[in-house]
């Protein structure tokens, strides 16, 4: 019987497997940030152990760093956060991306953009996103601070291996329909569990012409429905994509890295535990309004009414959602009104992202009291984006430009949605108080954020005047 | 960590569905740079009100839960981020175990590393147990030897746990100690990759 990519990068990894125990895998690149790392590197110190491969980890600050003033860190806490790195990642000799660093930027914008993120990889970092590195077929899963310590002690995990889920999109996507719209409707569809105890591998037609971005995009969000890791099978694009990077090989050794990488496909006849199929046209532009982020509509459609709940736990689910956000049963998503807009994240915060709201974004203005801000992914996304103008259509719109960090995705920062304020966000969670108490956050594409924030309320791109822009 | 064999524990029910790690563990809380002192910060929104006062509706603020150290939930605990945070503030609160019909996986892992035990239990053995948590004093008791939930009413449920953790959890042992014992194998491993 065939393997599937998944059966095949984990074969590869095994360190040691017994009977009765988890496998004893091996981590290829383990990322590390300032939040879920202090702990466990005072573990290592506690117990007088090195790490065991500082050439294969790499340190970022992301969480908490400002994004205006960046070097005036005023919370106490988070100054001392990304000092306890500095100073853990001096004494462990791991190679540090820190707040002066060219190289910043969100953890899983940067693995990519260095060309650290490979196929054929196992990743990890203490961060639930961590799937988005799969869009290179890799494995690449969020660990916590635990796992944190033994990685960098031993450079292995003890995992048992997920079952697979294959989620096929077939067809083209309509106009204006993006991957952020993608991934959404699969977990408006499926819910916030369909992944759990899997690993997901995308394919199909619509996930075979995206870029490498949009893969990206659409890995990311695979923990939204409870899968550790999603990942798509490498080909051209991610060859290409990866060409010239820093830390890939060149020359000959690229080439026959690439022959290898593109052997890591599923086979023809490798079975799933479990497949999921999606038709593109079902796919519109959406618009999440409640407090999962399954709990998603087209922008042409409306929350639901109670007594259409399946069943118990949902009906309470979906009118506490409701309660919380402010909305009353069967309201159209297009009547909400947006105060803020939020456009960065390690979903949509890479260049393309930035190009897809700017085409939106331009010649038009920011309409009054709404505040939009953008923040690239990586202080390489801001030079480059800078170099082709797009700071300056967002600023003459009326959009703030900010400094690289995860910023209004979680809110750790200054960069907080005041409580009863609505946020059209390209981030990935819309969790009650995620971006700030009381804060009600709307999950949409780059194109649907710019437009809500040109708007004051949620519009479809589709209609839009220079839709044809938008791919 | 010392060893867990069998807890028994006054139980406190939350009856909700998908309650996610940014509840039970807000981001602002997240700075601190040890393990410790985050009880007093779990299900901070849910649990003060807007002036820092405690929320009277809030399930475990109610007379009925004081002192609990068993928690009943429901359906996806755990979900979305995988800060260990979550499970270090639960067993800071005094939560050792706890119960639902099911849990996000990297929450499910945080709370085995930390010697907190997550107990799967079918959905109507959770029901049952969500009812009778809202006595005062419904107490549980948790085997880890047999695998076992019960009461003294004469419930008894078992969860499934692999042998792995069973023993982890038995014996409070530390998992890199365990790995770095394997370290020639780790060794070759590297050698073959190169
Ligand atoms: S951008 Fe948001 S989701 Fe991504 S790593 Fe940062 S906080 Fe996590």
């Amino acid at each position: 019987m065939g393997k599937t990519i998944i059966d095949k990068l984990w074969d590869k990894h095994i360190v040691h497997q017994e009977e009765g125990k988890p496998d004893l895998i091996y981590i290829d690149l383990h990322l590390v940030h300032e939040v879920t790392s202090p702990q466990a590197f005072s573990g290592l110190r506690m117990k007088n152990r090195p790490v065991r491969r500082p050439d294969r980890t790499f340190a970022t600050v992301d969480h908490n760093v400002p994004t205006v003033n960046r070097f005036n860190i005023t919370d106490p806490v988070a100054k001392k956060q990304m000092e306890t790195l500095r100073k853990n990642c001096e004494e462990f000799g791991i190679p540090l991306a820190d707040i002066n660093s060219p190289e910043q930027g969100i953890v899983h914008v940067i693995g990519p953009e260095l060309g650290l993120t490979q196929p054929g990889m196992t990743i990890v970092c203490g961060d639930s996103h961590t799937s988005t590195h799969g869009a290179f077929g890799s494995l690449a899963f969020g660990i916590g601070t635990s796992e944190v310590e033994h990685t960098l002690a031993t450079q292995t995990l003890w995992q048992s291996k997920p079952k697979s889920l294959k989620v096929q999109i077939d067809g083209k996507l309509g106009q204006g329909v993006l991957a952020k719209d993608v991934i959404l409707y699969v977990l408006s569809k499926h819910g916030v569990n369909f992944g759990t105890g899997h690993i997901i591998e995308y394919c199909g037609e619509v996930i075979r012409n995206m870029s490498m971005e949009e893969r990206m995009t659409v890995c990311n969000m695979s923990i939204e429905g409870g899968a550790r890791a999603g990942l798509v099978a490498p080909d051209d694009t991610t060859i290409e994509y990866l060409r010239g990077r820093k830390h890939v090989p060149s020359g000959q050794e690229f080439d026959q890295a690439a022959e290898q990488w593109k052997a890591l496909a599923s086979d023809e006849d490798a079975t799933y535990d479990k497949e999921i199929h999606i038709e593109a046209s079902e796919i519109a532009p959406m618009v999440s309004w409640g407090t999962n982020p399954s709990q998603t509509a087209p922008v042409t459609g409306r929350v639901p009414f109670l007594n259409e709940c399946a069943n118990e736990n949902e009906r309470r689910s979906v009118a506490s959602a409701l309660g919380y956000m402010g909305f009353s049963e069967g309201q159209k998503i297009s009547d909400i009104k947006v105060q803020k807009v939020f456009i960065g994240s390690c979903t949509n915060s890479r260049l393309e992202d930035l190009r897809l709201a700017a085409e939106v974004a331009k010649g038009r203005k920011v309409q009054q009291g709404v505040q939009a801000i953008v923040v690239p992914g990586s202080q390489n996304v801001k030079v480059l984006a800078e170099a082709e103008g797009l700071d300056q259509i967002f600023i003459e719109a009326g959009f703030e430009w900010r400094e690289s960090g995860c910023s209004m995705c979680l809110s750790m920062n200054a960069d907080i949605v005041p409580a009863g304020e609505h946020c059209a966000s390209t981030s990935n969670r819309n969790f009650e108080g995620r971006q700030g108490a009381g804060s009600r956050t709307h999950l949409v594409s780059p194109a649907m954020a710019a437009a809500a924030a040109v708007h004051g309320y949620f519009v479809d791109v589709r209609n839009l005047e220079s839709a044809e822009a938008v791919h | 960590m010392a060893g867990l064999t069998t807890f028994r524990g006054k139980a406190a029910g939350m009856d909700r569905v998908n309650v996610d790690t940014d509840q039970i563990i807000p981001k602002q809380f997240l700075k601190r740079t040890e393990k410790t002192g985050f009880g007093q910060y779990l299900f901070y929104d849910w649990r003060f009100q807007a002036d820092g006062s405690p929320n009277p509706e809030f399930e475990l603020n109610r007379q009925e839960n004081a002192g609990a150290t068993i928690l009943v939930a429901n359906e996806n605990f755990g979900c979305g981020s995988s800060r260990e945070h979550a499970p270090w503030a639960l067993l800071d609160y005094g939560i050792q175990v706890v119960i639902a019909p099911s849990f996000a996986d990297i929450f499910h892992q945080n709370c085995l590393k930390n010697g907190m035990l997550p107990v799967v239990l079918k959905a109507e053995e959770v029901e049952y147990l969500l009812e009778k948590a809202k006595s005062p004093s419904y107490e549980l008791i948790v085997s880890l030897d047999d695998k076992t939930v019960s009461d003294a009413e004469g419930f008894k449920a078992s969860f499934p746990i692999s042998s792995y953790w069973q023993t982890m959890l038995m014996n409070g042992w530390d998992e890199i100690d365990l790995t770095m014992q394997m370290d020639e194998q780790i060794r070759k491993y590297e050698e073959s990759i190169g």
